[in-house]
């Protein structure tokens, strides 16, 4: 510790026992806390002690004073245990009776501070800082504080209660952890006793017939199977399963979340060769009701990703089934991540062998609401369910006829679950794509009742469906994830089908429509490419030309939301199919960009950003509303320029101009027509007006258009690889000239040294990037002098350093190139930018700063209290 | 054990409750279980249906000896089978082929003309009255209004059935009802047509005209429209009533409107008895627009609940059309084209012009001008101005500031709305394009909207959006074939929809309701959509036109009042706690369905003299009675008693009703049941009246 703290420190401890003193803010102690871990772990708490008497003097003033906040006696619980943390420490403040005193019966245990959540939260993180080594495991042997980490798991305060749980969970890892480890069998006899004894509790917890003891016990052994590796968590299982597996045997299984949670935290942790863990988990799934069997069928079905074995190198060669494949390319694309493995062990990830039966067991749950759906809407009886084993059964369709919340409940749920499912390699296989299509569809025809059940079933699903935006929400976000997926021609044509019966309903409603928008994006733009050519197919042209008009009035709708949505719509579909022929074509034979840019002008700023940027595409693709003057093509699209620059210089929200920069750095970038003709008056317009704008969003992408503008001048910048090795390439030196020129009559550096001292971080960064590009440009090396002495550079130079002092008023005038250069080597741009890279509160951030802000705050508060008088 | 033969006074059916404390100057109430001797003990209430339509009803109640008629709504839907009267003469609609039959036969060519495929009617329309053979409807007592659209067969049944009762209505249903039929019967009786068609409704000619002639109903009672004359003399028979007002009928029943949120002064009506309630739910809405939300908590406890006039579009939620309505305005608008709107001149014109108030600044339409063209426009935009009691919350507030309520008197001053009596005069000047008008008839057979339906229906720039549901709008299109216009349907009704409607039920908890047929099932063309249709329990009794229905209520109890002097003379009893009887001598006064008991006429004292006429003679028989008994005997206590009396060898048996106490000695047997009790004995009277007062013993006398 620097001895300028101790000096404070003393003072401190005073005023943290006094309790006339009026503490500082919660977050000052939490610092102070965070300060002493620091010091702590870089040295010998006891040395710091012993050094700091005040400290100790501290925690024995605490346990006298009577009305200290409860605050302070928090604090001082936890500053004890990060000291006791180390065990020489531990041995010099039991000595003193100070541990027993403070965590102990004769402690804040007893007293009327106890009923202070945060009192007991600081003594349950006192204990779990402290119980690092085997001295303290004795010691909370001795004052029986696992007695009273079993009540608080309990406690009215979820956090408290959350806390002992996680405590218990620390310390059966210590005890179990021990030098005797790998020595440990699996069998809980020889356990020490104090993990006998949590054991035990936990086990009388899990034959409890209060549920949330149960839900106890579950919740801390998933956090045991989640956070501890030890041999030792098998034994547990072993000795523990029965417990649980007896849990399932009641109606209803109680407490059925956090069973979910544990046979998957366990099914994670535990050898994939436990046979008995895939039986539990079978029952599990057939125990649980539809609802409560989702997630874990999920759990199970995911399980192949994240399991991570040590295997030897000769299993290599065993590989052969399609998950191990899988598993090999991830390995072989991930090698070099691996390379500091001690030799000898190779870190494999391989496919995790859950058993065939279970996973169909699994994902027959998954399928079931939607087999069901599609059985009861079945015109005619049709094929068997969307699986063998997943057909409807009569359970399945009694939760769901039981009520409107619970269908919905359990259809969003598995379509949620399929929709995550979808994407992972780890799928089931065959995945049903082609009954899943269908099933969403109906679902989204009985939601919004152009389906026609004749069966008593379907006919009351769609009663219950009908309308419902939840499930709609679901079905189209589902629908859309299928997408990646192929289908039978005719399911693909219903998939549109539906998708612009949404499009078109008016009772949609405009999250629906958002989501009815994405879904159509994701379908279109997966739909196949007619061969050998890349236009669109038939099918997807007949439906654009049915969409179109949907846009055209949808723009049109009152609510902002859906207007947004459309715009969105428009600005993907057209950056991925502005090129094609089809898409032009009916495009603009609509009235849709003509009513797209009437939203430049829309009263909601979200609506005119997203405008913004939707015409900002069109014109990219030339695909803008017809010129209005046929014999001068140009005219249109300039004044389309001409309103976004208007814009971006009046409008009063910060969306549409954020939007007019980032459209004016693409057209930019592409070489727009329009832009490429002039680009130099172009940019020095919209720095100039960007330069003005309030919005730091807009200042830091006025020089990212700044910073294109430049690689086009100067040439690309290096790899954005921070590991790449390149050499840096100057400009040859008649480019260099021409591009400082013309740098300079756009007044670009007047931008970038301006913004080098925004008074906003990210813009200040933003533009040391862009100088320090331009210098290892134009000027890498060389002397600092060669025009450093000129008039022009010491006057520039002098303005820079009032901008610095936040004077930013006066202009730096023209700049010649040389003068420029010069100002590039003589402004310390790499000092400035490790000075931005800190934090912004780094000059203050110290322990003295600390320590003194809290006694002056006590100090000034003590001076108000003396006005007062 | 009747006094008097009209009054039965069985103990068992007879309590007596004490109102309040003993207090011989109040009333005492007395209900009777049972019926009356000489009074027709018969089903309180019937229901006759008058008209096939749920949403325009015109039903008829009878309800404890009164005749009610609930709404006289007029079924339109007829006026789809003739031309339109055009304002303007329209060369195409004069130039129409007649039709002839299969066989070539011409005759019907004056009467029937031909456009694309449909066959109209070329004469004055006609309109299908509700039914006027079902019941005497000159017997009808009353008629209750519940909104200004199911008023207006009004006249038809005022002034033409021999009807001498009073039609009770709110003033904002009156004054816009009367703008309605204003609007009605000038839209018909400025286009005079000399021509009028009667042929085809020969029963034996109409079986062989194409649909939908053929398949129209009652063809025979249609009748033309009525005449202002006849309008202000069916309106003056009006009684204006205002919310949450009691009023008496006939001393039986009470009717009193309660607001139903639909539209500026709709109703509902409760129709109560002392012991009964009748609810009737007629067009009604939970929807924040403009009118006084409705009323629901005063539905509640309902013996019956008539439910009708529900959202006629359940499929389209009213905030969802009034969106497609505004998206579709802009669309048409900023392409140049015009909009038409057909619309009645009250109602859901007042809610649209408040959202195209809001909407056509952001959506930059603010050059575009709104005309709105009704014989009543002006009368109708400034009365909603001025019905504020009649308004929702906010508007009423705005009152007070004071500003108008609803926004388009600012559309009208800044001159984005113009309103105009027909499109002759000043419309001519103004007109400018494009444009959006408002404008009448919604069935387009009538009104201005047939001009512009003629003027712009060849441009498919223009747009005809549909806002009201009373009519199809395909069929209100058929005589304007081929149409190159757009055509929208955005039907706004903001009635209640099935699942308000459950809500509602769930709500006020009727014992029974009665509604239309066509509530009772999905609809024709959805019918798997069993959300559309009314779910309750115990299920919906339903009925259609000219049907008969008895209600599902028995009378159960009748109030009788008890005169202050004979309610002094009773000596209330305590039999158990909180229940006390007395016996009641009295005569029974009826007189306009009040009952009141009356002290009998004072016997004549007897004076001894054989030749004066015996006092039974001309008055009941007013002897005193014994006492009456009540209470019931507990068997072992009673043995213990007969053994303490000294009799033994005591046997006790159970029966099914009760016990049979055996005194073997004396050869005697007592039977005690319920609700009696017998001693059985040979010739031992001594006996018998020994136990008989034993038994007595246990028992309570009055």
């Amino acid at each position: 510790m620097d001895p300028e703290c101790s000096r404070l420190l003393p003072a401190l401890c005073a005023v943290l026992a006094d309790p006339r003193q009026p503490v500082a803010d919660d977050t000052c102690l939490e610092k102070l806390l965070d300060w002493f871990t620091a010091v702590t772990e870089a040295g010998s708490s006891l040395l710091l002690l012993q050094e700091n008497p005040c400290l100790v003097e501290l925690l024995f003033h605490v346990l006298k004073s009577q009305d200290l906040s409860s605050r302070i006696l928090s604090f001082s619980l936890r500053l004890a245990g990060i000291f006791a943390a180390q065990e020489d420490c531990f041995q010099y403040l039991q000595q003193g009776e100070l541990l027993p005193m403070l965590f102990g019966e004769v402690g804040p245990l007893g007293g009327a501070a106890w009923t202070a959540p945060a009192v007991r939260s600081g003594w349950i993180q006192g204990l779990r800082t402290l119980a690092q080594h085997p001295s303290a495991l004795h010691f909370l042997a001795a004052c029986g504080a696992v007695d009273t980490i079993f009540s608080l798991q309990g406690d009215p305060s979820l956090f408290v209660a959350s806390a002992a749980g996680q405590l218990l969970v620390h310390i059966l890892d210590l005890v179990m952890r021990g030098p005797a480890e790998g020595r440990r069998s699996p069998q809980a006899c020889d356990w020490p006793a104090c993990a006998q004894k949590i054991v035990g509790h936990i086990e009388d917890s899990l034959c409890s017939t209060d549920i949330p003891q149960v839900t106890q016990a579950l919740s801390v052994l998933t956090t045991a199977f989640g956070h501890c590796h030890g041999l030792w968590t098998q034994g547990l299982w072993v000795r523990l399963s029965p417990l649980v597996a007896r849990l399932l045997e009641k109606d209803p299984v109680p407490a059925s979340h956090s069973l979910v949670d544990l046979l998957l935290s366990v099914a994670r942790s535990a050898p994939s060769s436990d046979r008995d863990l895939w039986e539990t988990l079978a029952q599990t799934l057939s125990h649980l009701s539809p609802t409560q069997a989702g997630p874990l069928a999920l759990g199970i079905l995911k399980l192949q990703d994240c399991f991570i074995h040590r295997l030897p190198k000769d299993r290599r060669d065993s590989w052969s089934s399609p998950a191990q494949s899988r598993a090999g390319f991830i390995l072989r694309t991930c090698s070099a991540a691996f390379c500091h493995l001690p030799s000898g062990l190779t870190l494999w990830i391989l496919g995790h062998p859950v058993p065939q039966v279970l996973r169909t067991q699994a994902f027959g749950i998954l399928l079931q609401p939607l087999a069901c759906v599609l059985e009861a809407a079945a015109q005619a009886p049709g094929p068997p369910g969307l699986l063998e084993g997943a057909a409807a059964d009569s359970m399945m369709v009694d939760t769901l006829l039981s009520s409107k919340s619970a269908c919905v409940g359990l259809l969003c749920c598995a379509l949620a679950h399929l929709g995550l499912l979808q994407p992972l390699p780890q799928r089931p296989s065959p995945w049903p794509q082609a009954p899943l299509l269908g099933a969403a569809v109906t679902i989204l025809r009985l939601c919004s009742g152009s389906a026609a059940p004749t069966s008593d079933v379907g006919g009351r699903l769609c009663a219950i469906l009908v309308g419902c935006g939840r499930v709609q929400r679901a079905a189209l976000d589902f629908l859309g994830a299928l997408s990646q997926g192929t289908g039978p021609q005719e399911l693909v044509t219903q998939v549109f089908s539906v998708l612009l019966e949404y499009l078109v309903s008016p009772e949609s409603s405009s999250m629906v429509l958002k989501k009815a928008f994405q879904a159509t994006l994701r379908w279109l733009l997966s739909s196949p490419k007619t061969p050998g050519c890349c236009d669109l197919d038939p099918h997807t042209q007949l439906f654009l030309r049915e969409l179109l008009p949907v846009l055209q009035k949808r723009l049109c709708s009152p609510c902002w939301e859906v207007r947004d949505s459309v715009l969105e719509f428009l600005t993907q579909m057209t950056r991925h199919c502005g090129g094609q022929a089809g898409f032009r074509q009916a495009l603009l034979a609509s009235e849709v960009p003509e009513l797209t840019k009437q939203l430049l002008r829309d009263p909601e700023s979200y609506v005119r950003a997203s405008a913004v940027t939707a015409t900002g595409q069109l014109s990219s693709w030339g695909l803008c509303a017809t010129p209005a003057i046929p014999e001068c093509p140009g005219a249109q699209q300039e004044s389309l320029l001409v309103e976004l620059l208007h814009i971006l210089s009046t409008d009063s929200e910060g969306f549409p101009r954020r939007a007019v920069m980032q459209v004016f750095t693409e057209w930019l970038r592409d070489g727009h027509a329009d832009v490429a003709e002039d680009a130099e008056r172009f940019v020095a317009g919209v720095l100039q007006a960007a330069s003005r704008d309030l919005d730091w969003e807009v200042r830091a992408q006025g020089l990212e258009l700044a910073l294109v503008f430049l690689e086009q001048l100067l040439g690309q910048r290096g790899s954005h690889c921070p590991y790449a090795v390149a050499l840096p390439e100057t400009a040859p030196p008649g480019v260099l000239d021409q591009a400082l020129q013309v740098l300079c009559r756009v007044q670009l550096f007047e931008f970038a040294f301006r913004a080098l001292f925004d008074c906003d971080r990210p813009v200040a960064q933003k533009s040391c990037d862009l100088l320090l590009f331009l210098r290892a440009k134009a000027a890498p090396c060389g002397s600092s002098q060669e025009a450093g002495d000129s008039p022009n550079v010491a006057s520039v130079e002098a303005t820079l350093q009032r901008w610095q002092a936040g004077e930013q008023g006066q202009p730096l005038g023209y700049l010649e190139p040389g003068a420029v250069v010069a100002l590039l080597r003589s402004i310390d741009l790499e000092g400035l930018r490790d000075t931005l890279a800190e934090s912004s509160d780094h000059v203050e951030k110290s322990p003295q700063s600390l320590l003194q802000d809290m006694l002056a705050a006590v100090g000034v508060l003590g001076e108000n209290e003396a006005d007062c008088y | 054990m009747s006094r008097y033969p009209d009054l039965c006074l069985n103990p068992k059916e007879c309590v007596c409750q004490e109102m309040g404390t003993v207090d011989p100057s109040i009333f005492w109430a007395l209900l009777f279980k049972g019926a009356f001797y000489g009074m027709k003990k018969r089903e309180v209430g019937e229901k006759y249906c008058l008209s096939g339509h749920p949403t325009l009803p015109c039903n008829v109640l009878k309800f404890k000896s009164t005749t009610i008629m609930l709404d006289c709504g007029l079924d339109m839907n007829s006026t789809l089978n003739f031309l339109p009267l055009p304002l303007v003469q329209s060369p195409r609609l004069s130039n129409l082929p007649g039709w002839s039959l299969k066989d070539g036969n011409a005759f019907l060519d004056k009467e029937l003309k031909e456009c694309s495929g449909h066959v109209f009617v070329d004469s004055v329309p006609e309109f299908c009255l509700p039914e006027t053979e079902l019941i005497d409807l000159s017997t009808v007592d009353v008629i209750l209004i519940s909104n200004y659209h199911c008023m207006m067969a009004l006249p038809y049944i005022t002034e033409h059935t021999g009807f001498t009762g009073t039609v009770y209505a709110t003033e904002p249903s009156v004054q816009i009802g009367r703008l309605l039929m204003e609007e009605l019967v000038n839209f018909i009786e400025r286009v005079p047509k000399a021509q009028s068609a009667s042929l085809w409704k020969n029963k034996d000619i109409q079986r062989l005209l194409p649909s939908p002639l053929k398949d129209a109903v009652e063809v025979s009672t249609w009748r033309r429209c009525y005449t202002m004359q006849e309008v202000n003399s069916a309106l003056s028979k009006i009684q204006l009533v205002g919310y949450s007002q009691k009023i008496e009928l006939f001393g039986a029943v009470q009717v009193t409107p309660l607001s139903s949120g639909y539209a500026l002064g709709s109703s509902n009506w409760i129709i109560q008895s002392h012991y009964e309630k009748v609810s009737y739910v007629s067009g009604s809405s939970l929807l924040t627009t403009h009118p006084q939300p409705m009323d629901q908590a005063s539905l509640k406890n309902s013996d019956v609940l008539i439910l009708t006039g529900l959202t006629q579009i359940p499929t389209a939620n009213p905030d969802s059309m009034v969106g497609e309505f505004c998206s579709n305005l802009a669309l048409t608008v900023r392409n140049g084209g015009n909009v038409l709107v057909p619309c009645y001149p009250s109602g859901v014109i007042y809610d649209l012009l408040e959202c195209l108030y809001q909407y056509i600044d952001s959506a930059g339409l603010s050059s575009i001008p709104f005309y709105f063209i009704s014989p009543v426009a002006n009368s109708s935009l400034e009365f909603s101005q001025i019905f504020a009691e009649w308004l929702c919350h906010n508007k009423q507030t705005k009152v007070y500031l004071p500003e108008p309520p609803f926004p388009h008197a600012e559309l009208i001053q800044t001159n984005k709305l113009k309103h105009y009596p027909s499109i002759h005069g000043d419309f001519s000047n103004d007109f400018r394009q494009p444009c959006v008008v408002f404008t009448g008839h919604p069935s387009l057979r009538f009104g201005d909207v047939v001009h512009f339906m003629e003027l712009w229906g060849k441009s498919s720039l223009n747009t005809v959006i549909f806002t009201e549901p009373d009519f199809s709008y395909l069929e209100a299109l058929a005589p304007y074939q081929p149409l190159a216009m757009k055509c929208i349907y955005c039907p706004i009704d903001t009635r209640l929809n099935f699942i308000q409607v459950s809500k509602l039920l769930k709500e006020v908890q009727p014992l029974h309701v009665v509604c239309p047929e066509q509530y009772t099932q999905p609809p024709p063309a959805q019918s798997h959509r069993i959300d559309l249709m009314i779910d309750c329990q115990p299920p919906a009794m339903s009925y259609r036109r000219a049907e008969v229905l008895a209600l599902p209520f028995k009378r159960r109890y009748e109030k009788i009042e008890i005169m202050p002097e004979l309610a002094d003379s009773l000596v209330p009893m305590e039999i158990k706690p909180g229940v006390s009887l007395a016996t009641v001598s009295a005569v029974l006064h009826t007189k306009d369905n009040k009952h009141i008991l009356q002290p009998p006429p004072r016997p004549a004292q007897p004076t001894g003299g054989k030749k004066r006429k015996r006092a039974s003679d001309d008055i009941p028989d007013c002897k005193v009675l014994k006492p009456l008994l009540s209470g019931s005997i507990p068997v072992e206590q009673f043995v213990q008693t007969l053994e303490k009396h000294g009799f033994s060898d005591i046997k006790v048996e159970d029966t099914a009703k009760g016990h049979i106490v055996l005194l073997q000695e004396a050869e005697t047997l007592i039977q005690i049941e319920e609700d009696s009790t017998h001693i059985i004995c040979d010739n031992d009277e001594m006996l018998r009246v020994r136990l008989r007062d034993l038994v007595l013993k246990f028992l309570q006398k009055f």
